[in-house]
């Protein structure tokens, strides 16, 4: 395996070459001969421009997706049936402000800015998740989104973990051990509305049969649509085609729908047991394709919120820099 | 439910606590920062944590929280004040965990009943108390504007500060000292920030005390039939 160094000591004999092109070309080896060795890719290593906007793109993605993803579940805080479910909730949103923190600051080694990046979802330049798109409509829905939604996005990013650009990967790490914590804390609160009194049993299978096809949206188009896949497979940014990692999230929940007492609403989901998987019904991609052109449930509303709050947020942000001006270093305090 | 003079503390404090916390928690997702939706959630935390605790000594949590009405609430209408604009939740912010960094750090150091929880939170308070100085700095001495918005937050919270110094029954502090040291605080604060330290009265004619009587502003009750509503609507049910 090729170590950073040696990737280094590479791509300093790369310098001496004279020719731009040629210089390019042995740059573009080193790379390539980096990521066939499963090296990590570090933010001052040469990478070409595609490699480089493509994970500043799906960076963005998922850190918009963290931001944008607090307000359906923080819709519920206020309303939570218990104080101890009040607290989990409060505290899953806030590490899911952490993490777009953590992934904000990974995309930044890569020569962008947190208020770049902001700026362009905000002005629909940069996509979020579908799935946060969908309204939560009562309690359970809470529960649906920790099993299944936590779910998918685990199935998602755990390959991350091995993604070959080093930020990203070290981001993963810290961000799918809280992710998999919520995820068991989402089941467990489905599991007791299950076996609750019969509306909350009811409440919990209503959750569940509207969020589950969102849910197997949520890994993106099909294998033979999917128009960044060969490349970002390529480049061991992904690891596996969204159909591989759909089928093992099905493959997954099954046994666990099982185990909650609810089920899933697929009429055709069956084991099949010459494949060792399960076969599944038919995704409305017509859906799938509307939301993502904005059509969704809540596109507008969850967009327009995030505006509003970080419109209605510019004065304060505005004190701070002044302050800061005020009272650099050194004389700040001591004038005080 | 029978409330002895430690329990009727226990759901004072636990009641300010539980309140503030719900209060916070409106913000999820509406900070005029990133830095802020995790702060804001964090301290919401504390306070429920606290809350929790405080109403588990007087009774079942989930009961005293979800099943009382408005007027058997105790907390300070201070605490229940709607979130307005970032100042007037900074404002609140400071006037408060100015107060319970004070109260607790006094219980803490008495053998009460009290002094467990209070040892812990006045940690947690202390930071509280920390981000509000913090902020009420960068807001009174940032823009012209922050520093107008500040300054009318200020004005608008003052008239309840009064009631935090209404003795609560079976919670032994010295108070007139306890406000002493927190007008002396609050002011210094201010004063740093550029702000003026209000003038107008700390209480109306029935705010001293009320909101440990039960008696609350209008916004409460609506704040409770958010908060209570699920829980009411499936009596008997575990969550």
């Amino acid at each position: 395996m090729a170590t950073a160094a040696e990737h280094r000591t590479a791509r300093a004999g790369a310098d001496g070459t004279a020719d731009e092109a040629a210089r390019t070309a042995a740059y573009e080896a080193v790379f390539d001969a980096a990521v066939a060795a499963d090296d990590r890719i570090e933010p001052r290593d040469w990478m070409p421009d595609a490699y480089r906007s493509t994970l500043v793109r799906q960076i963005a993605q998922h850190a918009h997706s963290e931001i944008i993803g607090m307000q359906p579940e923080a819709n519920w805080i206020t309303r939570a049936p218990s104080l101890r479910r009040k607290a989990i909730l409060m505290a899953k949103v806030q590490d899911e402000a952490g993490h777009g923190l953590y992934l904000y600051s990974a995309a930044e080694t890569l020569g962008t800015s947190r208020d770049e990046l902001l700026d362009k979802l905000h002005t629909g330049r940069q996509k979020y998740s579908s799935i946060f798109n969908y309204p939560t409509l009562t309690w359970a829905d809470v529960g649906a989104i920790g099993w299944l939604v936590d779910g998918a996005a685990i199935t998602n990013q755990v390959p991350l973990c091995r993604c070959s650009y080093g930020p990203y990967a070290r981001a993963m790490v810290r961000i799918c051990k809280e992710e998999s914590f919520h995820q068991r804390q989402g089941y467990e609160l489905l599991l007791t509305l299950s076996r609750g009194t019969p509306e909350q049993h009811e409440m919990a299978q209503d959750a569940v049969n509207r969020w589950w096809w969102p849910s197997l949206m949520m890994f993106g188009p099909p294998d033979d649509e999917s128009a960044h896949s060969a490349q970002s497979m390529a480049w061991k940014i992904k690891r596996h085609s969204n159909d591989e990692l759909r089928q093992r999230f099905v493959d997954i929940c099954v046994p666990q729908a099982e185990s909650l007492g609810l089920t899933l609403p697929d009429p055709e989901l069956k084991w099949n047991e010459e494949r060792g998987h399960h076969d599944f019904g038919a995704i409305d991609w017509t859906e799938f394709r509307e939301v993502l052109k904005g059509n969704g449930p809540c596109n507008e509303q969850r967009i327009t919120q995030r505006r509003r709050a970080h419109d209605e947020g510019a004065w304060v942000r505005e004190a701070a820099a002044a302050y800061a001006g005020k009272h650099a270093a050194g004389n700040g305090e001591a004038r005080a | 439910m029978t409330v002895t003079a430690g329990s009727a503390a226990a759901l004072a404090l636990g009641d300010d606590a539980l309140v503030l916390s719900h209060r916070l928690g409106e913000w999820a997702g509406n900070a005029p920062v990133l830095e802020e939706e995790v702060a804001l959630a964090n301290i919401a935390l504390d306070l429920l944590g606290q809350a929790r605790v405080l109403l588990s000594m007087a009774g079942d949590e989930d009961e005293l929280a979800y099943l009382r009405e408005e007027r058997a609430f105790r907390n300070l209408q201070l605490v229940e004040q709607p979130n307005g604009d970032f100042a007037h939740t900074i404002a609140r912010q400071l006037y408060f965990s100015t107060y319970q960094r004070l109260l607790y750090t006094e219980l803490a150091a008495e053998d009460g009943e009290f002094a467990p929880l209070a040892a812990k939170a006045v940690k947690e308070v202390a930071y509280h108390q920390d981000h509000a100085e913090q902020w009420t700095l960068r807001l009174g001495d940032g823009t012209a504007e922050s520093h107008e918005r500040m300054r009318r937050a200020g004005e608008a919270l003052w008239r309840f500060t009064g009631e935090m110094f209404q003795p609560v029954e079976g919670v032994n502090v010295n108070w007139e000292d306890l406000e002493t040291s927190w007008l002396e605080s609050v002011s210094a604060v201010l004063r740093r920030a550029t702000l003026d330290v209000p003038e107008g009265p700390r209480s109306g004619a029935w705010a001293a005390g009320a909101g440990r009587q039960g008696l609350h502003t209008e916004s409460f009750g609506r704040m409770l039939a958010e908060m209570q509503h699920l829980h009411r609507s499936h009596p008997g049910a575990s969550w």
